[in-house]
């Protein structure tokens, strides 16, 4: 187990997301940002769908039950393990009784642990991201224990990656969503000139952002809507939905966030500016 | 039976979007059922693909990888032209219990008012239509209805209450529909519905799906609590009717 000796501002576990069940309703969910996982599981030699703690602006502190390997990722915080700085993309053995905490956020706003083999917390509809309510809880709290295989001999073929980090990336990549067509010349110099800046209004269902542009008064019949479209209101309001955005929507779709675009945007809070640019 | 005309369209790198035309009308539903029902039966591969309906639109989503827009919407052309329109599949009516009392339907004066009518009367309209599943999104589980008699058009509250209680019935303007949890919400509430649509304990977590009809069945207080308990040690069954058997 790993027992969580203090859970942070909103630290949940997350795999890839609930596939299968978007039909009656239920979000995708899953890691936010799935680029910092996918480079942290790959370092594990774990599978892509293995779950990982997503770990949001404020970190936790715990402890270690079991010997294994665990790699950081994501969001720069400063994060020690016995007391020994410790960072991201790096392969860590850990034993019975160390702590691992976190501290300062430096960049970036979600980061993520994973651990050799993923943490084992039981799969709801074949899949272990936490959301309400399909689970009964959508963060970890103070206490909890996180059941893992321990593991001794691992031998990883590469202990460490330089990566390339997006978390100073600000350019979204965006797609011509289904109601892109009903935009007129204003709207698209207001949405491609300017930039725009995360309100406070922003978590795992979806980014609202702060400045508005001239809204779109269109009466539509409510249809399907995905991770990373954003939605312009008759106010003129931007919404991007996120992992656990609904899964059914009634305004414009007016673009869609790429992959990329889509973990670039997890690692934004409140205040941080963006832009869009079609592709 | 000619095919209704759909548009094509593009949604980010991993989605495409069939559009049928921009109306609430259960032919057009009846053929997004079929075609969806024959691309996940013949086209689409089952664990890669998933799909969502919608009033008039057909969302296909791969999940594992990027799709290539123009070789796709060149084969849905092809398949909704192979698609033979007409065999419809089972169709089937859920019979839905539904508690009025006063106690559940904490808005039930307020709408017989709104509407000139007594209560006894909106009871009466409510359960004796049968509603359209044109749509499940929102929250899990959660219904759009279609078919509500004008007689029942009511504008939403003023205010929206900050938690309406799980199984909560409610109507607002054209649409009705039960609350699958606690939430926020608009509508105005007549009812409570005491067996869950969503149970993430079951195989299929929602035994409803679009397309499919509903029907409110009045119930008294007594059978009310007994289909609570029901639910609760996990033996209810919904009542189901084949109708084109």
């Amino acid at each position: 187990m790993l027992k969580v000796l203090k859970s942070g501002f909103y630290t949940s576990v997350q795999d890839l997301g609930r596939f299968g069940y978007r039909n009656k309703g239920v979000p995708v969910s899953g890691v936010m940002d799935h680029i910092s996982v996918k480079k942290a599981n790959s370092l594990l030699e774990n599978k892509d769908t293995d779950a990982v703690l997503e770990i949001t602006m404020t970190g936790p502190t715990l402890i270690f039950e079991k010997s294994t390997f665990i790699v950081l990722a994501g969001a720069s915080m400063s994060v020690t393990l016995n007391n020994e700085p410790v960072r991201n993309y790096k392969i860590y053995e850990v034993h019975e009784g160390d702590i691992l905490s976190y501290g300062k956020l430096n960049k970036g706003f979600r980061a993520y642990l994973a651990i050799k083999g993923g943490f084992m917390t039981d799969p709801v509809l074949s899949s272990r991201s936490f959301y309400v309510p399909i689970n009964q809880v959508n963060r970890l709290k103070d206490g909890d224990n996180i059941p893992y295989d321990g593991n001794n001999d691992f031998t990883p073929k590469i202990s460490e990656i330089k990566t390339d980090s997006f978390l100073e990336e600000t350019i979204l990549e965006v797609y011509k969503a289904p109601e892109f067509d009903l935009l007129d010349d204003r709207q698209l110099e207001s949405l491609f000139s300017k930039d725009f800046s995360i309100s406070k209004q922003n978590n795992r269902m979806a980014y609202q952002l702060k400045e508005n542009i001239v809204g779109l008064e269109y009466s539509m019949l409510t249809s399907a809507t995905l991770p990373g479209t954003v939605q312009l209101t008759p106010s003129g309001r931007l919404i991007v939905l996120m992992k656990d955005g609904q899964t059914t929507g009634g305004y414009p779709r007016i673009l869609q966030l790429s992959d990329k675009a889509i973990s670039i945007l997890a690692q934004k809070r409140e205040g941080n500016n963006v832009s869009f640019k079609l592709i | 039976m000619n095919h209704a005309p759909i548009k094509i369209k593009p949604y980010g790198e991993h989605a495409i979007l069939i559009e049928w035309p921009d109306k609430v009308d259960e032919a057009i539903l009846d053929s997004i059922i079929q075609f969806d029902d024959y691309l996940k039966n013949h086209c689409l591969s089952n664990g890669v693909w998933e799909t969502v309906t919608a009033y008039n639109s057909l969302l296909l989503v791969n999940q594992l990888e990027r799709i290539d827009f123009i070789t796709y919407k060149k084969k849905i052309g092809e398949w909704y032209t192979n698609l033979e329109i007409g065999n419809k599949k089972e169709q089937i009516l859920w019979k839905l219990p539904v508690s009025y009392d006063l106690d559940f339907g904490i808005d039930l004066e307020e709408v017989a008012q709104k509407a000139g009518k007594t209560v006894p009367e909106i009871i009466e309209l409510h359960t004796s239509h049968v509603y359209t599943v044109y749509g499940i999104g929102f929250l899990p589980g959660f219904m759009y209805l279609g078919g509500l008699p004008k007689e029942l058009e009511v504008s939403r509250k003023a205010e929206p209450r900050l938690q309406v209680k799980k199984g909560a019935v409610g109507i607002a303007g054209k649409q009705t529909g039960i609350y699958p949890q606690d939430s926020p919400g608009g509508w105005n509430i007549v009812g409570s519905c005491p067996i869950p649509i969503f149970d993430v304990n079951k195989e299929h977590p929602c035994f409803v799906s679009v397309g499919d009809k509903i029907q409110f069945q009045q119930i008294t207080m007594a059978e009310y609590n007994l289909h609570k308990i029901e639910t609760e040690v996990g033996i209810y069954k919904p009542e189901k009717i084949v109708l084109n058997a």
